[in-house]
């Protein structure tokens, strides 16, 4: 990733991003890595009881973000997908009451798991816990977009076991036939929990676009640039009307699937270094120093930044209300008690 | 006021609508060119074009799952099953998505999506092409269900469930498609989902049931007045929300009930109906509360001796009335 020369050609620059992006875009993932080891810390201190995480995965969230539009575009992310909704809008204390299941959190009100994300205001449009449902939706709305003529695409994130379920191919079959402006983004981080993509899938997850009659690219997840790039692509083709991309990054889930899995059971603690050392986030913020945008005391400054975002966070959570037992009964038609927000 | 056929109060609302609200739009196997296997989407392509009457692959989950999505965008999709034979690969798209969006994100977003399928048998349509498929999606919370016999209802309660804020499972009876017709008002009217409706008044007995098999109480209690017989009948038209007080004030009236449906007996609506009734005015029945519903197999066979049997008609429902009026 290093440029050497005295022309110095920036990688980021090269795909259309200005020095200002390639910095926010650092910030963001470091924030939803503090704050995936931070969830992580409050459950192993049994202030919260469950934690789903995304490490390892950041760099290509936060990079397919910026290539879209974050105004206008519709998001379907799934529940590893931290650096992508903080990317778009959502705010570590909005995660954070998400975690800690409480009244005013924005995605389900307490409700749902942490990472089943949904914020209407952000077009993060709400997800649950049966994988890949949230494809055919994708498609649905960008047939809604192209109906209402909107120059907009939706957005939608799996990880590669979602690429084995119906939904997958119905959705991918029916974007192609229709042409529609959707970008399908597999987060392939090698495991559906404990199982490798070894036994999962026989062919490249990105050859599977052929037969739905788009393209289908590989990038590496690690690599924020070549996903950046690989999804503003995309997302011209799609708003050009030439129909749909399925984009598959490649990367590792450095954590277990959950705080519930012991993955010492079905992989090796060697393997997991390995592909810690591949890590995208610190291998951006060297790319970062080296176009000398970034030094190590820019970076002590944002991490102590980011900390004391978090601490307000945990504690705005935590102090905050939970919902009422009675509430339970809202919601489940309009006019209900509460209904409508 | 025009007499039509059910099928045309169907074809007539979607149409209604569709002039009425341009975010409506309809999306489905062979709705479009072909007008659907049964006509009933049927010159909607030709006034409405193909983005509005969309030919979909042969894919019951992304039909559904796409018209949830447009749903959330904020679209009115109504979108076809086939046969309810054929919406299982919906079920999880229907019940784990359509009917818990509003609660998961505490009315953030809402699913205001319409999902059409024709139940029911005596077509000759054999095992996957007969089924009644309500009991499935009974008792998930979040979904309403409709379920007309006449014409008119077909029409208003379709146009109700298209304006409806939450999703609605439509089940339109394929043999009521020509068998029934009735007056339709041509202009704009909706029957409100949620509300039963008396068929006719009686005072022996009461009989309580949904689509086709009222077509055949209605006929055997012509036959029981000749008998002396009086019956109350009520169409349930929602199955969910069950119109409660409905229930209860048809059961007054005479005390004694009889329950149908051609959906098979073990867990079927009517044994809500029938808890219902157990749990609020046991003590006022002059008679057990009675059930005449599909027999406990899987689904009817194709040959007509088989299909008879499974089938409710007007001779069965009349022994059965006139059982319960001898009680």
């Amino acid at each position: 990733m290093a440029n050497t020369g005295t022309k110095r050609t920036f990688r980021h620059r090269e795909v259309g991003l200005t020095d200002d992006e390639a910095v926010q875009m650092y910030a963001t993932m470091l924030m939803a890595r503090r704050y995936d080891e931070r969830a992580l810390l409050l459950q192993r201190a049994g202030k919260i009881n469950f934690h789903i995480s995304g490490i390892g995965q950041e760099a290509a969230q936060v990079a397919a973000a910026f290539a879209l539009d974050r105004e206008n575009d519709w998001f379907l992310p799934y529940y590893r997908d931290y650096g992508f909704v903080l990317a778009v809008g959502m705010t570590l204390r909005e995660l954070m009451l998400s975690l800690f299941a409480k009244e005013e959190d924005p995605n389900s009100a307490g409700r749902q798991m942490p990472g089943h994300f949904g914020c209407k205001r952000l077009r993060i449009v709400t997800g649950s816990s049966p994988v890949t449902t949230q494809v055919p939706h994708a498609v649905g709305i960008a047939y809604a977009l192209k109906l209402k003529r909107q120059p907009y695409v939706s957005f939608v994130t799996f990880g590669e076991g979602s690429s084995n379920q119906g939904d997958f191919h119905e959705g991918c079959n029916f974007a192609g036939v229709h042409k529609l402006p959707v970008i399908f983004m597999c987060e392939n981080n090698q495991y559906a929990i404990s199982v490798p993509i070894s036994r999962q899938v026989a062919g490249r997850i990105c050859d599977r676009a052929v037969g739905y009659g788009f393209p289908g690219v590989r990038v590496d997840g690690n690599d924020p640039l070549e996903v950046y790039k690989a999804v503003k692509e995309a997302r011209e083709r799609a708003v050009a009307g030439e129909g749909p991309t399925l984009i598959e990054a490649v990367m590792y889930r450095l954590s277990p699937h959950s705080t519930s899995d012991n993955d010492l059971a079905y992989r090796s603690k060697e393997e997991v270094e390995e592909h810690r050392a591949k890590d995208g986030l610190p291998r951006y913020r060297q790319y970062l120093i080296d176009c000398g945008l970034w030094n190590e005391e820019l970076d002590r400054s944002l991490d102590a930044n980011i900390r004391q975002m978090l601490d307000e966070a945990t504690e705005y959570a935590d102090k905050a209300p939970y919902p009422s037992p009675e509430s339970i009964m809202h919601h489940v038609y309009a006019g209900d008690a509460k209904g409508g927000r | 006021m025009a007499v039509m056929h059910y099928i045309d109060a169907i074809r007539l609302a979607m149409e209604e609508e569709m002039t009425r609200d341009e975010d409506v739009f309809v999306l489905g196997e062979d709705v479009g060119y072909k007008g659907g296997v049964f006509t009933t989407t049927k010159g909607l392509l030709e006034k409405f074009g193909p983005e509005r009457v969309l030919d979909t692959p042969l894919a019951e989950s992304v039909i559904a799952g796409a018209a949830i999505g447009a749903a959330m965008y904020g679209l009115k999709p109504i979108a076809e099953m086939q046969y309810a034979d054929f919406i299982f690969p919906a079920t999880n798209q229907i019940i784990s998505e359509a009917a818990k969006i509003r609660y998961r994100s505490a009315s953030d977003w809402t699913c205001p999506v319409v999902i059409r399928a024709p139940i029911g048998g005596g077509v000759f349509g054999g095992l996957y092409h007969s089924q009644s498929v309500e009991s499935v999606f009974f008792g998930t919370p979040g979904l309403k269900i409709v379920a007309p016999y006449t014409a008119y209802d077909a029409k208003g309660l379709l146009k109700a469930a298209v304006r409806d804020p939450d999703p609605v499972l439509y089940f339109e009876h394929k043999k009521c498609y020509r068998l029934v017709s009735g007056e339709v008002p041509e202009d704009d009217y909706i029957v409100p989902i949620g509300k039963a409706n008396v068929l006719r008044e009686g005072d022996d007995i009461t009989v309580i049931g949904y689509s086709l098999p009222l077509h055949f109480a209605m006929q055997a209690a012509e036959d029981l007045e000749a008998e002396g017989i009086s019956s109350h009948i009520l169409d349930l038209r929602t199955l969910q929300p069950l119109d409660k007080e409905a229930i209860l004030e048809a059961v007054r009236r005479t005390g004694k009930v009889l329950i149908v449906h051609e959906d098979n007996k073990t867990g079927g609506v009517g044994a809500e109906v029938a808890a219902i009734i157990a749990e609020e005015l046991l003590y006022e029945l002059d008679a057990p509360i009675m059930r005449l519903c599909g027999p406990d197999v899987p689904a009817m066979p194709i040959h007509a001796p088989g299909e008879k049997h499974f089938m409710l008609n007007r001779e069965k429902l009349r022994d059965a009335m006139r059982q319960l009026a001898l009680y």
